[in-house]
Formats: C-alpha cells, structure tokens, sequence
C-alpha cells in the first residue's frame, strides 16, 4: 500500500497563492461510482508517487454535461459547461487530466466553443508521459506470462484518435499483449456511449457489452484493460454474464501499473 | 448535315439539357438545408477530397471490393477519353477522329482501352457475383428491398452491356476487310465470320449508337440512383466534417438562452433565434446532411461495423441516409409528413451509441451520427420525449449536477477514503 495521501482541492491551493501542476478532473463517475472510485484512486496514487503537483475540483466540479449532450438536451449539457468553464477560469486553470474518455471529449473538444481552452489530456497520456520522463518507473515482472487484451474506448479511440498510448502505457507491464480483431479505429462500442448507459437498451438480439465482452474471452485473457470507467463497467457485466468473472479481471490501465508498484 | 449528325445532336442536346434539369433540382433540396460554416480549411479540405474521393483512401479496408472498385473507376474515367472521340465522331460525321492523326498511338490506345473494359466487365461480373451468388450480408439486407436492389443490378447489367456494346463495335470492324484486330475484341471475331461486309458495316454502326443512347440513359439514370455518387463524392468528402470525431458541434442559439439564464444582464442578440432545435424534418437538417443523403452509395459498411445492428437493433445507419434521401426527395412543405416517425423511428435513433463506427466505416465520408443527433435534439429539447431512463438520468443532472442521485458536495469525499 502507499503512503498517507492527502489529496488538496483547487481552492486549497487558491488559498495558499497557487496552482497545482495540473488538475485532476475526477468525473462523475470516478467521484461516485464505487468500481470506478478505484480507478480515480489508483491514478491518484500514480500522480503523487510522481511527483506530480495536482488537485481536484471537489465540490467545484459539476458533470461536464456529456450524457446531456448526447441524449439531445443542448440546454442542459451547456448549463453544466459553462458553469464549469467560470469555475475552470476563474481560478485561472490551463492543464487538465481524467481518467473518463467523455469528459476528455467533451472537455478537449467540446468546451473551447464555449469560451474553456485547457490543454486535456487522457489519463493513460498523462501516464505515457510520466514513464517516458521517467517520473514514474515501473517495475516489470509482475504480469509476466499474463495475458492482457486491451479495449479500445469509442471516446478515446475512434472519437480522438488515441490508439497508442494506453498500449505503450500497457507495454511496460511486460504482460502478454493480445488483440482483438476488432481494435483501434474498427475498435466494437462496450454499449455505454451516447447515454446509453443510462437507459434500457433497444430491442435486439443480444447486448452490445456482451458481444464485445464475448470477442474479448475468445482470446482467454487473464486480464481485460480499458481506460474508461463506462467500458469497465459494461466489460465486467459481461465477464459476469459469461460467468468468467472469476477468470478474468477487467482493470483500468492506472489500476494496472499502480498493483505492478505496488500501489493498491 | 446529315440525318445522323442532326439525330445525334437532337439526342445528346435533350440529354445532357435533362440531365443539367435533374442536377439543378437535387441542388436546390440540398439548399432546403439550414446554413453551417463548411468553408474553413480550404488546403486541408482540398487534401481530403484528393486522398478520400479521388485517391479512394478509405475504401482500402475491404481490399478485394477496394481492387474492383478501383477497376471499374479507372476504366469509367480513361474510357471517357473514347467517348470524347465518339463525341467529336458524333457531331462531325466522322468515324474516329483522331485516328489518323495519331497512328500507332491511337492502335496502342485502344488495346489499352480494350482491357480496361474488359476488367469493368469481369469487375461488373464479380459484383453481381457478390451480389446475388455468395450473398455478402450487407449487400442483400433489408435496407435494400424494393427498389435500392434493382438499382445496384441495373447499375452492374448496364456497365456490362455498355463495355459489351464498345467490344462488339472493335470486333466487327476488325472483321471488316483490312480492319485491325485489337487484344480483347479479336476474341469476339470468329463470332461474327458468318457475316456479310454490309451486315458488318450495320453492327459497327448500330453497337456506336447503342453505346452512345447507352451513355446518355445511364447519365439521366445517374441523378435517380445511388451512383450519382461518382460525382457527389467530391463535394461530400471536400465538405466533410474535420473535426474530431467525438467533437458535436455546439448550438449558439441556446447558448444565448443559458447565458441568459444564468445571467439575468446578458442580452441576447436579436433575430437569431431558429424556427425550431433540432431536426424533426429534411429542412431542419444542415445542408451537408442533405448533400450526405443524395451521395450515400448503400454499401453498407456503415451498417455492418454498427454495434447497434450487430446486435439485432432496428438501427442502420445506411438506412437513416437513405430515409433522409426518400424524404427529401418527395418533400413537400406542410404535407403533414416528416423524417421524424414516418422516414425515421424513434426506436432507431435511441439505439446509437454515438460510438462512431459508421463515420469511420464510409468509404466518402458521410456522417449518419450528425443526423441521428441533431433529431434526438427535436425529440428531447421540443417534445420532452427522451426515454425514461435518460430523463432520470437529467433529472439528477440538472438538480444535483451528476447523472446520478449523489449530491455534487459530495464529489471530493473519494479522497477521504484513500487512507
């Protein structure tokens, strides 16, 4: 386990005449949702073995309206950006990072329209980063002979053209690396996006995440990594409906190299 | 001036003042659209065209179809410079034209041509192939009942017979005392051994005026068809969206209405307020969507890599072109119809996962998500008519500030619990 972490608010540094390094926008999910939390904490612990100055919003940060928007309700998704983008600028912040590929869509692409120009990254990014500036080592070994198949995020993939560094980031575990056929821009939806995830599904066949979840086990992973705490969950539901979840763990790619240092 | 040459001229002038006709109206339903700014960017819009739609980058991900495609594309254009000699032929009562002046070049050529239409032909043959014997999925789906089926076989037969009428023509006149024999069509020649000089001379000329009404038939069919594409593809790529791809455009309007609403001082500008947000119809669309529609080539990539239709959905994207197409077509205004429910369910458009498979699968970069949110826009934002979950879920948003019931003070107690 890590050492004792005090995580700091935005205003906390406000206070004290300063600002952190970067701003760790944890997400709705990532504040709320208890699988997810682990995400938000495993990166928490990451940045901090770091080095790195960061801080989080709190209670400051409202959802960045990406369900909202893509459910079709304009008002209501612009009502939270641009409360969050007075709050983002009033204290002057230029760099974000979150573990969540909506709110680095939405945040990236979608604020600056809006009057919110930051520099955003995607955690695995930041992690990429970190490892390349050797800020952040990891020790190697412990996923050797593992087999890890990565699921590329709509939001990330597709949608930002992010493709390689959570591979580079998954590549210093020294793991097994394995593809689906269906990866990088032909990458399959999990079935979240869109607001999905927060409704029935559509009359059909089968579930999006079961099919994907389905192709992902074809390859008998001992491991199935995503950045994206919405392709976790509908992963791991499918691991459940298989009844592989005690096979196959679905762990987000922080979560990965923060058990490889030993972190959580 | 000849019977002929008056004939020829009456023909190809009604023709090409038909097709010009056809051409004009498709441009005003695409100008029934609502303006978006698709001017920026002109290099990079310019390099897209030329690597999407004349390079074919996309098509590539389907290697055997990209090679026929490719076949078939490149046959059409060089084919083309035959038909400028037949158009010269045509109007000044010559039989080739050009001949004479270029001698062996000319013989070189037309072998070089006769290959080309030769691989049309067989890439023709290996479609309807595809089409009709091995059944590729996306070629015999439901989207394509009726008359979309017809239109794909039409397209295919009519190239087939064109190249044929083209091979014929050689081939007869190769026959002919002192006529050269080309690669492909001396293969035809023994079949037509049987024939007088006379009946000869009558094949050459009915197999030129047969491939010439031929032509001008299939460029009236073109504006009716999906294979308007070879020439809509240009505009639609040069148009197409450069922005990333996740990146939904944002509506100033309501932007002036929140920030009315949050700041009672703020003075909206005057007069910009839309007749309606969102799409409930063909006109609410941006004129893009609407050039999209009418350059959709019903391939079915789009449909194919949706997770929604993998999965037995009601969604096609394919479809929702096709829908938008049909309906701007027979747009009327105030005809008590539109696309929302009569072209396009709701059941199909809350299937999307927004997860950007079908932009990424268009080989011509056509955008079926835009239209599929811009009309979750109308049912959400004018009729309250989002599905049960997804009003739950913006309940909580709009209360509470996360899609779920947990209060926003709250959002920091994550990091209490690491210790």
């Amino acid at each position: 386990m890590g050492d004792t972490l005090t995580i700091r608010t935005v205003a906390e540094f406000a206070a004290a005449g300063e600002l952190p390094e970067v701003v760790f926008w944890t997400g709705c999910a990532g504040s709320f949702d208890d699988r997810a939390k682990k995400i938000t904490k495993a990166f928490a612990r990451l940045l901090h073995k770091s080095g790195v100055s960061f801080a989080i919003l709190g209670s400051e940060e409202g959802c960045t309206g990406d369900p909202a928007k893509r459910a079709g309700n304009e008002f209501l998704f612009q009502m939270q950006a641009l409360q969050n983008i007075e709050v983002l600028n009033a204290y002057g912040i230029q760099s974000l990072v979150t573990a969540c590929p909506h709110c680095f869509n939405t945040l990236k692409n979608e604020y600056p329209a809006l009057g919110g120009h930051y520099s955003v990254k995607h955690h695995t990014q930041f992690l990429q980063e970190l490892l390349q500036s050797g800020r952040l080592r990891v020790e190697g070994g412990k996923f050797e002979g593992k087999k890890i198949v990565y699921h590329d995020p709509c939001y990330l993939g597709r949608a930002n053209g992010e493709y390689e560094a959570p591979r580079a980031v998954l590549a210093a575990l020294e793991g097994e690396m394995l593809e689906m056929k269906r990866s990088r821009k032909n990458g399959l939806c999990c079935g979240a996006g869109g607001a999905q995830m927060f409704k029935e599904p559509e009359p059909g066949r089968q579930d999006i995440n079961v099919a994907r979840t389905e192709e992902a086990l074809a390859l008998q992973p001992d491991i199935i990594a995503t950045g994206c705490p919405f392709c976790n969950t509908m992963l791991t539901d499918g691991t459940k409906h298989f009844q592989q979840e005690g096979n196959v763990e679905v762990l987000d790619i922080a979560e990965l190299i923060a058990r490889a240092d030993d972190l959580v | 001036m000849g019977i002929s040459t008056l004939l020829f001229l009456a023909l190809t002038g009604s023709a090409g003042w038909a097709f010009s006709r056809k051409v004009r109206l498709i441009r005003a339903k695409i100008n029934l659209g609502q303006p978006v700014d698709r001017q920026d960017r002109s290099g990079e819009r310019w390099a897209t065209m030329a690597r999407v739609a004349l390079g074919q980058s996309k098509m590539g991900a389907k290697p055997l179809p990209a090679l026929l495609h490719l076949l078939v594309y490149v046959g059409f254009v060089l084919i083309n410079i035959e038909v400028l000699e037949m158009l010269v032929d045509g109007i000044a009562g010559t039989h080739r034209f050009f001949q004479p002046y270029l001698g062996s070049v000319y013989t070189a050529a037309l072998h070089f041509f006769e290959v080309l239409a030769f691989l049309v032909l067989a890439a023709c043959v290996v479609f309807l192939t595809r089409r009709f014997v091995s059944r590729v999925p996306r070629l015999q789906h439901p989207d394509l009942a009726g008359f979309p089926q017809k239109d794909a076989t039409t397209i295919l037969v009519v190239e087939v017979v064109l190249m044929g009428a083209l091979l014929l023509m050689n081939a007869a006149e190769a026959a002919l005392p002192g006529g050269t024999t080309y690669v492909i069509s001396g293969f035809l020649v023994p079949l037509l051994s049987g024939l007088s000089e006379s009946s000869l001379h009558a094949v050459v000329t009915g197999a030129w005026w047969f491939h010439w009404v031929g032509i001008l038939a299939f460029l009236n069919y073109l504006p009716y068809s999906k294979h308007f594409h070879i020439v809509l593809a240009f505009p639609n790529t040069y148009y197409s969206k450069l922005t990333p791809k996740g990146q939904l455009d944002s509506m100033p309007s309501v932007t002036h209405e929140v920030k009315a609403m949050l700041d009672p001082s703020y003075a909206p500008p005057a007069g910009d307020a839309p007749a309606r947000f969102g799409a409930k119809d063909v006109v609410d669309l941006h004129w893009v969507n609407l050039l999209n529609a009418y350059t959709c080539t019903e391939c079915g990539r789009c449909t194919e890599a949706c997770p929604a239709n993998q999965t037995g959905k009601k969604l096609s994207p394919r479809r929702i072109m096709m829908a938008t197409r049909d309906r701007l077509e027979n747009y009327q205004p105030e005809d008590g119809l539109s696309l929302l429910d009569h072209g396009i369910s709701r059941e199909e458009l809350w299937a999307c996962t927004t997860c950007n498979a079908c932009t990424e699968a268009c080989p011509i970069g056509i955008d079926p998500l835009d239209i599929i949110v811009q009309m979750r826009q109308y049912i959400v934002m004018e009729e309250s008519g989002a599905p049960h979950g997804l009003n739950a879920m913006m309940t909580n948003l709009e209360n509470n500030g996360a899609p779920w019931p947990f209060a926003q003070a709250d959002k920091g107690r994550w990091a209490q619990e690491l210790n």
